[in-house]
């Protein structure tokens, strides 16, 4: 099978399809790679590269399309590249399904099997091909990188001799992907980092990355089953604008990456918020091409308020690493859909199915609804935690309880007086004292002496040899002599063996 | 000749030095001292005894000790290290024979039967409890030989009603040792022996149905009655070294046991009673997620890239071998001045301390090898931790999932760190029968194929 990657027309696009490291993964699932010519140039990757890694290269797009079974794009299809495309075809891509009912009808039409890379749902498995969580997390991380080049100061707080210098105070609206590499960004940098989310449950994930979570004081929570946000309610959003209006008077760098599948961006930041920003402060609104979070965003464009205000409404994509975490996404899901060998479309397949949003000439476009991994049910044991009973009573219990043994124990051994011998309460003196010093010495060992100990309380115990000893007589066709011959000799090998492997042991230990 | 005082004197001090060497293993430092001390208060109390009166036939005595000398430091210089546990099972087998032995010789003694009254019956009970404990040692220690040496297979053998079984032949042992008791001359030859034939069977079974996990215990279980069986000898011949020391054994035995059920959370009596694969219903809880792999050279490019390194090894470094490649990684990364360190939990391996005596073989320093409690605070600053052939001990589930069958038991916390490697052979369950939430976890990689060839290539990319 014939896998190929034409080149972006999209000027603004500067990912591929495929790196050479990923051609060769492909080379090894099966499939043949073909190449257009150039079509790495923007993300830094020359047709050398690709041809030493084993990918033909390509003179034409039109070529290209003609001879592949299965497409590899990024950006989604222009009308002249749906010219190219064949029945039959396979083709991997964004394709905002939502937003793009008329590009689904065309690709249906012309009978494309498209996979819209977008649409992977977001569930546990499908996540090493989740393009979304991939490309957020480059988004993230560049979005601390151009906020700090347009702030004209450190991000950490530093105390120099020429003076102190605070930290910057970043805020993060919105936690997820995008998000929480960016607070680790930030974070890494030495700014203050606080984030904002609706979701309750990611207040764990922010406090993990370092940063504080901000919340206000309505209980309302925007998880969902998708494990997007919801929409939130007009108390809720009310607060939360109340709150970034305390926010905004003190924060340097705002970044904001809220999302709703589907639907425009919510406006999180306002006009007002951006007035009450203090000079030189820099939002990033990951969001610009969806409609932007900051109502003042211009997609595209990086401009600076009349009051001093950067907003960043573009992000670079850092094209190489974007091409190489894309083309591993897309890897894995060709893996999944049984390599070259096997290739198949399995509309069974929770994955496949969901993603692939034309197939066999019919747009199969709203999916059903796949819940994300499911929260594990609280169990009763973490909840029903008895209450410890207090000091004095379990002491209290304790002594009645050493009392009442000892008492058991007494009496037990006053009897054991009246019938048994001396020497035998001799020995039992001996016995007992005996298994108190053991108790107290044995507890000292340290954990990693446990095998030589257990190795020279064996040999110890070939001890036994002493009733061998005892019982030989001059006899050896005496029956107590054989027996007492075979007790010496097996005790013996014992205390021996024991002694010198713990020997050995103990040697090897060393500092 | 000596006089019996002297004896005396000599087992006191004897006493005293077997007390010292269990004392001297508390640190690294004088735990040599202590194996000496052993080894002087050993021969000071069998040199004694041989000089002491009553004791004949010299010549045999001298016979049985050259060659059972010559044979011991064979083996013990023989025996591999990962194949510890064996060897220390089958000796503890020799004491428990010995002291079955010695049971019997003492019965047929003619001072025996020259007693009277109360003291008679006391010595024929002592004799009967000594051969019973011996009988239990013997056939117990051999079958978890067979098991570890993987001989007998390790499943659990279980059989219904087996309680009620053991139950009534411990009572069918007591009638033969009231009959025992009562007989006269040498007559009970007949009941002790039916009696070491049914000690013998309770002893395979009592082992026979303990799983592989569970094996520490069973080997220091055994190791403790060996000891109560040194004691039980010790009262039968009137010996108060072979009391003393044979207590001493014992309670070290239970104290290992003890520590190694509170390492897997379980009570004493439901690892003795209970055979933990008798429950394998597994995870009541669906896993999801998806398992990764990585190749050698992505390995190498992580442990590259880390700065502090944790390897938590198991039974499956021990099987293996792998200690010695796994050490020269760990020189190799140390060079480079990352932090490396062990996490060892107290179950690892298939005996109390296994893996401490196995990384110490390939001269991995001790400081650097730390208790699970030392290493579990640091993981959530550790880069890369390399889980190397062990499972149950770093199953999340123990902690968050409480239907699994090892809910509650302490683990090593590797989850908790960046990355995971997980070296294993395959995706096969750990002794414990569970499956592995971890395997499962977004930072959780395996690196499939035996840990020694493993490491050797991580090494050639390293």
């Amino acid at each position: 099978m014939k896998v190929g990657i034409p080149k972006e027309v999209n000027e603004e696009e500067s990912r591929v399809g495929a790196t050479p490291k990923t051609v060769k993964r492909l080379l090894k699932q099966g499939f043949d790679v073909q190449i257009e010519t150039g079509a790495g140039q923007r993300a830094n990757i020359s047709d050398t590269e690709y041809e030493q890694a084993g990918a033909s290269i390509i003179a034409t797009s039109a070529e290209l399309y003609q001879s592949s079974d299965i497409i590899l794009k990024v950006r989604a299809v222009t009308d002249a590249e749906i010219n190219l495309l064949q029945k039959d075809q396979v083709m991997l891509s964004y394709l905002s399904p939502g937003q793009n009912g008329e590009l689904l009808s065309k690709l249906s039409a012309k009978g494309v099997n498209a996979i819209a890379m977008d649409a992977i749902p977001r569930i546990s498995r499908a996540q090493k091909m989740d393009v979304l969580s991939s490309m957020a997390n480059i988004a993230g991380y560049r979005s601390v990188v151009e906020a700090a080049h347009h702030f004209g100061r450190f991000l950490n707080g530093q105390i120099t001799a020429a003076g102190k210098v605070d930290p910057a105070k970043v805020l993060v609206i919105g936690a997820g992907v995008a998000g929480l590499a960016a607070i680790g960004t930030a974070k890494s940098l030495g700014a203050i980092v606080r984030a904002f989310d609706t979701r309750k449950e990611v207040s764990e994930q922010i406090e993990s990355m370092g940063a504080s979570f901000l919340t206000v004081n309505i209980d309302e929570d925007g998880s969902t089953d998708s494990g997007y946000s919801k929409v939130m309610s007009q108390a809720f959003i009310d607060a939360e604008m109340e709150l970034f209006r305390q926010e905004a008077k003190d924060i340097d760098i705002v970044i904001t990456t809220a999302q709703i599948p589907g639907r425009k961006a919510p406006v999180l930041w306002m006009d007002y918020h951006v007035d009450l920003m203090k000079p030189g402060s820099v939002i990033v609104d990951l969001a610009a091409p969806t409609g932007g979070n900051c109502q003042l965003t211009k997609s595209g464009e990086i401009y600076t308020t009349d009051n001093g205000v950067t907003i960043i409404g573009k992000v670079s994509q850092l094209p190489a690493q974007a091409s190489q975490l894309y083309g591993n996404n897309l890897c894995h899901l060709l893996d999944d859909m049984g390599k070259a060998e096997n290739f198949r479309i399995d509309m069974e397949d929770d994955v496949i199915s969901r993603a692939m949003v034309t197939y066999n000439g019919k747009v199969n476009w709203p999916p059903a609804p796949l819940p994300v991994s499911p929260q594990k049910p609280k169990s009763k044991a973490d909840i029903e935690i008895a209450p410890p009973p207090d000091e004095a009573t379990l002491s209290k219990k304790r002594t009645t309880k050493t009392i009442i043994t000892l008492a058991i124990v007494g009496g037990l051994l006053y009897l054991l007086g009246m019938v048994a011998p001396s020497d035998f309460m001799q020995h039992l003196t001996v016995f007992v004292l005996s298994v108190f010093i053991g108790w107290q010495v044995i507890w000292n060992v340290s954990h990693a002496l446990h095998t030589p100990l257990m190795a020279v309380t064996n040999a110890i115990s070939g001890i036994i040899v002493i009733g061998g000893l005892l019982l030989t007589t001059q006899s050896i066709s005496d029956p107590i002599t054989i027996l007492a011959f075979v007790a010496i000799l097996v005790a013996s090998i014992n205390i021996v063996g024991g002694f010198v492997v713990t020997h050995r042991m103990l040697k090897m230990f060393r500092k | 000749m000596i006089s019996s005082q002297i004896q005396l004197a000599s087992y006191l001090f004897a006493s005293i030095l077997f007390i010292l060497s269990l004392g001297g293993l508390s640190s690294q430092e004088s735990a040599k001292r202590g194996v000496f001390f052993g080894i002087v208060g050993m021969i000071i109390a069998m040199v004694s005894t041989i000089l002491g009166q009553g004791v004949e036939g010299h010549i045999y005595i001298i016979a049985a000790i050259a060659v059972a000398s010559v044979i011991g430091i064979l083996v013990a210089r023989k025996v591999e290290m990962t194949s510890m546990p064996q060897l220390v099972a089958i000796l503890h087998s020799f004491v428990g024979l010995a002291a079955v032995l010695v049971g019997f010789g003492s019965y047929l003694d003619p001072d025996t039967q020259a007693l009277t009254g109360a003291s008679h019956t006391i010595h024929l009970v002592e004799i009967f409890i000594g051969v019973f404990i011996g009988a239990i040692t013997f056939t117990g220690s051999i079958v978890a030989w067979g098991k570890l040496d993987g001989k007998i297979r390790s499943k659990p053998l279980l059989y219904p009603g087996r309680h009620l079984v053991n139950i009534l032949l411990v009572i069918i042992c007591i009638v033969l040792g009231v009959m025992f008791a009562k007989a006269s001359g040498t007559d009970g030859m007949i009941y002790i022996y039916i009696m070491t034939a049914i000690a013998s069977f309770i002893g395979i079974m009592l082992v026979m149905a303990i799983g592989g996990a569970d094996m520490p215990v069973v080997v220091s279980m055994l190791n403790s009655y060996s000891g109560w069986a040194a004691a039980a000898a010790g009262f039968m011949l009137g010996n108060d070294l072979l009391i003393v020391t044979g207590a001493l054994v014992g309670s070290s035995g239970a104290i290992l046991s003890i520590i190694m059920c509170e390492a897997m959370n379980r009570s004493f009596w439901s690892v003795i009673f209970g055979g933990f694969g008798s429950t394998p219903t597994g995870s009541g809880k669906e896993i999801s997620g998806e398992v990764t792999a990585l190749n050698h050279e992505e390995v190498a490019s992580l442990l590259d890239q880390a700065q502090s390194i944790v390897i938590v090894p198991g039974y499956g470094m021990a099987v293996a071998k792998a200690q010695f490649p796994i050490y020269q990684m760990v020189e190799h990364l140390r060079k480079q001045g990352k932090e490396v360190r062990f996490g060892i939990h107290p179950v690892a391996g298939r005996l109390p301390g296994h893996m401490n005596v196995l990384l110490a073989e390939a001269n991995v320093p001790y400081d650097i090898v730390l208790e699970m409690e030392e290493i579990n605070d640091d993981m959530p600053e550790t880069d890369v931790v390399l889980v190397i052939g062990a499972n149950d001990i770093v199953n999340p589930g123990a902690q968050d999932d409480p239907a699994s069958p090892i809910y509650g038991m302490p683990v090593i916390e590797v989850w908790k760190a960046k990355n995971v490697i997980v070296m294993k052979r395959s995706m096969a369950t750990g002794y414990a029968g569970v499956q592995n939430p971890l395997f499962f976890k977004e930072n959780t990689n395996m690196l499939y194929g035996d840990a020694k060839d493993s490491v050797v290539k991580i090494n050639n990319y390293l």
